[in-house]
């Protein structure tokens, strides 16, 4: 069972880049597609003046002249999607063939941490597709993101499976651990629309350059800032539980004390510290959008600080998260 | 402009009475500290100040790394102990962003909290003069009862959703009903950082007055442990604690269980203690790691556990001491050291004078089941052995510096006052085993019992700061979840002097951003158009 675990892991992997490249392959057609265009026409109103306007209504104008290539970025998007969900039932199946193998939920350590995050991460962005497709385009980064984190459980933190410590045989091991995942899942869905805002107000702006070059074809920059703010929204709350509620009461009872200043719950505090600045950023009007995006992304930071720095550099009480086990 | 200067001056008006310079900058940084740009500042900072605590080893959490740390870096130690490096949480610099931080939070929501309550206890506003200014609008819906009673269906449908409402007639013969919803939002928000207040007052109280202590404690009645001070192994007592508030208790560890996976993880641990409180009866209680043993006044962690070693030994003069000495794990398989010192022997019976030079030390590790390697292989007591290194001379255990009790004073043997007697490779002892030493002493190993190691607390206000997280979050989730929004109807005669008809306006004002709003608002438009609740 273990063995199968690996092996859906590795198709997992291989599912989310070739959903990947399904996107790559709608963005590259990019504005010919249907969504592409509902994407790039308000930009034209934001630009207001100036050579993009024009390439755009020339654009516009292939479009209507040649719906073959519309139809054709249409279906190579919806296979996109198709994929995403292959590979979302196939992480799926990874998640659970490891608890099954292991005879417990699969959160006890790093590996298995990432692969439940990433899980929540993928299965709230299809979520977002059935609810808004126009979002769809920014789904090749979404994916990378996936297929990077990914990556990096099955190559850094990979541990075979084993069971778990006596100070884990608790129930708040599965109240703390799966609200931080499912919180963390969302932050990061949450950083992807947050990147591409900032790409795309760039663009906006006229910036050109890479990475701004990528903006034009991503959804409008509105809807992108308050995608990344709900998503925030709903993350905040179950982070702040499951790390400063249910984390310290399990702490209490194991260790004695609700909050030590562990590495851990240090890099926690800052985490939370961050996204708090987010929201009350957000939340004043004499604060750009864009700053409060960064914030927003520099939480994200501190969250992957904690999850790959303070695991493979600090030592703690949280120590049964590192790479490896014990 | 030279007409305005010819008209005759106004009698010289007294100049505007200016506060005072002092108060007036008073004023100003108080403003300065409450604005929301200087608490996202002060946020900022608290999480940048915080970094160094997971950089460095802290005092608080691990002094012993500390310690190591100072070793490693000679030069850079006592500067980071001037910067409060290795207090970081207990610093004045940490604490000075977080007393500025709740500060400016306190001077934030004050005012709100006042302004709030007045909302509350306020009708909604009247209408403003042009709804069709608003973000969302209608204009001439025509309904075709009166005015008044239009008005008063309205407030009724609104009502029922839940909207506070108030119809208020206007001087032209029209009404307008203004609603207003999502007080909630404001109620949670301030919620969230009173509750926010309420831990960290919760967190003060709990240092000023909790205590913790940390003990070995070996099985066996004749190892037993009463609440004292002096009793711990090492205690830390809040600044308003004395040594006699210490609630009274006694335990001793009647059995330790462990188990263990064949690969050595540990399955499951727990302790059987009996507990006498006040003096009062012993009772048997059983807990574990994950389960602490709640007493009146102290909660007892089981944090660790491992074995003690009982030594005796038998001197020249034939007179024989036992001690039993907790040897600490240093791997996983719990490969054990320690050390067995005994100062009071080889003492002369006739002169009953002790020589300094002839106090024995012995130093090892203790391997639950011997393998191939130096460490123990297997966690459990498979095949123990113990591997000493013998030591006569000086202990150095009189110089009255607090040295540690599982290591030999290693300056000592550096200066030639202790020495080892007993050759470079440790001499292994089976349980039951003898071992003559070269002035013909022995020592025997009798046995092993297991301990545990205890961690004993008492935080009196976890209870208030538990609420306070709890009430924070509520508070939370409504402030985010919440919606303010306001709006208007207006109903206007349909032509003057007709009895029936009214036409309808109407416009609505999200206060925050709401992007279901304009749904919202045309569905209510709808209703009041068909009278429909």
């Amino acid at each position: 069972m273990a063995e199968l675990s690996n092996q859906l892991m590795a198709v997992t992997v291989l599912a989310y880049l070739a959903a990947m490249v399904g996107y790559a392959a709608e963005y590259a057609f990019g504005s010919r597609s249907r969504i592409g265009r509902a994407a790039v026409r308000p930009a034209r109103q934001l630009v207001g003046s100036g050579a993009p306007v024009e390439d755009d209504v020339v654009e516009d104008e292939v479009v209507e002249t040649t719906p073959p290539f519309d139809r054709k970025a249409e279906i190579i998007g919806r296979v996109a999607v198709g994929l995403n969900v292959v590979a979302l039932l196939l992480h799926l199946g990874t998640l659970v063939t490891r608890g099954i193998a292991a005879d417990r939920m699969p959160w006890g350590n790093m590996y298995e941490y990432i692969l439940s995050a990433t899980f929540v991460g993928s299965a709230v962005w299809v979520g977002i597709l059935l609810r808004r497709p126009a979002v769809r385009h920014i789904g090749l980064f979404v994916s990378l993101a996936l297929v990077l984190l990914l990556g990096a459980a099955g190559m850094i933190a990979y541990t075979p499976v084993g069971p778990l410590v006596p100070a884990l045989h608790s129930y708040w091991f599965v109240i703390h651990v799966s609200t931080i995942i499912i919180g963390s899942g969302i932050f990061l869905v949450g950083a992807v629309p947050a990147t591409m805002f900032l790409i795309r107000d760039g663009y906006d702006k006229g910036k050109r350059k890479f990475p701004y070059s990528l903006g034009k074809n991503t959804p409008e920059a509105a809807v992108l800032e308050r995608l990344t703010f709900r998503l925030h929204a709903f993350a905040f709350p179950l982070f702040t539980f499951g790390a400063l509620i249910a984390g310290p009461i399990w702490a209490e009872a194991s260790w004695g004390r609700y909050w030590g200043w562990d590495p851990k719950e240090v890099w926690a505090f800052i985490s939370w510290i961050v996204y708090a600045g987010y929201l009350h950023a957000r939340a004043t009007p004499s604060v750009k959008r864009t700053v409060a995006t960064w914030i927003a992304l520099l939480g994200f930071a501190t969250m992957l600080m904690n999850l790959f720095g303070v695991n493979l550099f600090f030592s703690g009480f949280h120590s049964y998260a590192n790479a490896g086990g014990m | 402009m030279t007409v305005v200067e010819q008209r005759p001056a106004p009698p010289a008006e007294p100049p505007p009475k200016r506060p005072h310079r002092w108060w007036a900058l008073l004023r100003n940084s108080w403003r300065q500290l409450t604005s929301m740009r200087t608490a996202l500042v002060l946020l900022f900072l608290l999480a940048v100040a915080a970094i160094p605590g997971s950089v460095f080893p802290q005092r608080a959490v691990d002094s012993q790394r500390v310690t190591e740390y100072y070793q490693a870096h000679p030069q850079l130690a006592p500067w980071l102990e001037r910067l409060g490096g290795f207090e970081v949480y207990g610093s004045p610099w940490f604490a000075s962003i977080y007393l500025l931080l709740f500060t400016s939070l306190i001077g934030c929501v004050l005012p709100r909290l006042r302004d709030h309550a007045r909302a509350l206890r306020q009708a909604p506003p009247d209408a403003p003069r042009r709804l069709e200014r608003l973000p969302v609008s209608v204009a001439d819906r025509s309904v075709s009862s009166a005015p008044a009673d239009a008005a008063r269906d309205i407030s009724g449908i609104l009502r029922r959703r839940r909207w506070r409402t108030r119809v208020r007639e206007q001087e032209d013969g029209s009404f307008t009903v203004s609603a207003e919803k999502g007080y909630l939002k404001e109620t949670g928000n301030l919620l969230f950082h009173f509750a926010l207040l309420a831990v960290l007052i919760g967190v003060g109280f709990g240092h000023w007055y909790g205590w913790h202590g940390n003990r070995i404690l070996v099985q066996g009645a004749d190892q037993g442990f009463c609440d004292s001070l002096a009793q711990y192994d090492d205690s830390t007592l809040g600044p308003r604690v004395d040594a006699a508030d210490l609630p009274n208790f006694c335990l001793n560890l009647k059995s330790f269980q462990a188990s263990y996976e064949p690969s050595g993880q540990p399955n499951k641990f727990s302790a059987t203690v009996a507990v006498s409180e006040d003096d009062g009866p012993e009772k048997i209680r059983e807990f574990t790691v994950n389960d602490p043993l709640r007493l009146h006044g102290a909660n007892v962690h089981l944090i660790g556990h491992g074995y003690a070693v009982t030594l005796r030994y038998t001197d020249r003069f034939g007179a024989a001491q036992t001690k039993i000495v907790p040897f600490l794990p240093v791997d996983g398989m719990f490969t054990s050291e320690g050390v067995a010192q005994f100062p009071d022997v080889n003492i002369d019976p006739k002169t009953n004078k002790r020589d300094a030079g002839l106090q024995m030390g012995f130093e090892g590790r203790y391997l639950p089941t011997v393998g191939d390697g130096a460490t123990s292989a297997y966690p459990a007591e498979n095949a123990p052995g113990l591997f000493l290194t013998a030591y006569r001379g000086d202990l150095g255990l009189d110089v009255g510096t607090p040295g540690s009790v599982y290591a030999l004073n290693q300056g000592q043997i550096a200066t030639g006052d202790l020495k080892n007697v007993s050759g470079a490779r440790p001499h292994e002892l089976k349980i039951g085993d003898t071992w003559t030493l070269d002035d013909g002493t022995k020592l025997e190993f009798l046995g092993t019992r297991p301990f545990a190691t205890l961690s004993i607390r008492y935080d009196p206000t976890q209870t208030l700061v538990l609420a306070g997280a709890a009430i924070g979050l509520a508070g939370l989730m409504l402030s985010l979840a919440g919606r303010r929004r306001r709006v208007w109807f207006r109903a206007l005669p349909a032509s003057p002097g007709s009895a029936g008809g009214t036409l309808l306006s109407a416009g609505g004002l999200p206060r925050t951003d709401y992007p279901g709003f304009a749904d919202e608002f045309a569905q209510l438009v709808t209703a009041a158009e068909e009278g429909t609740p």
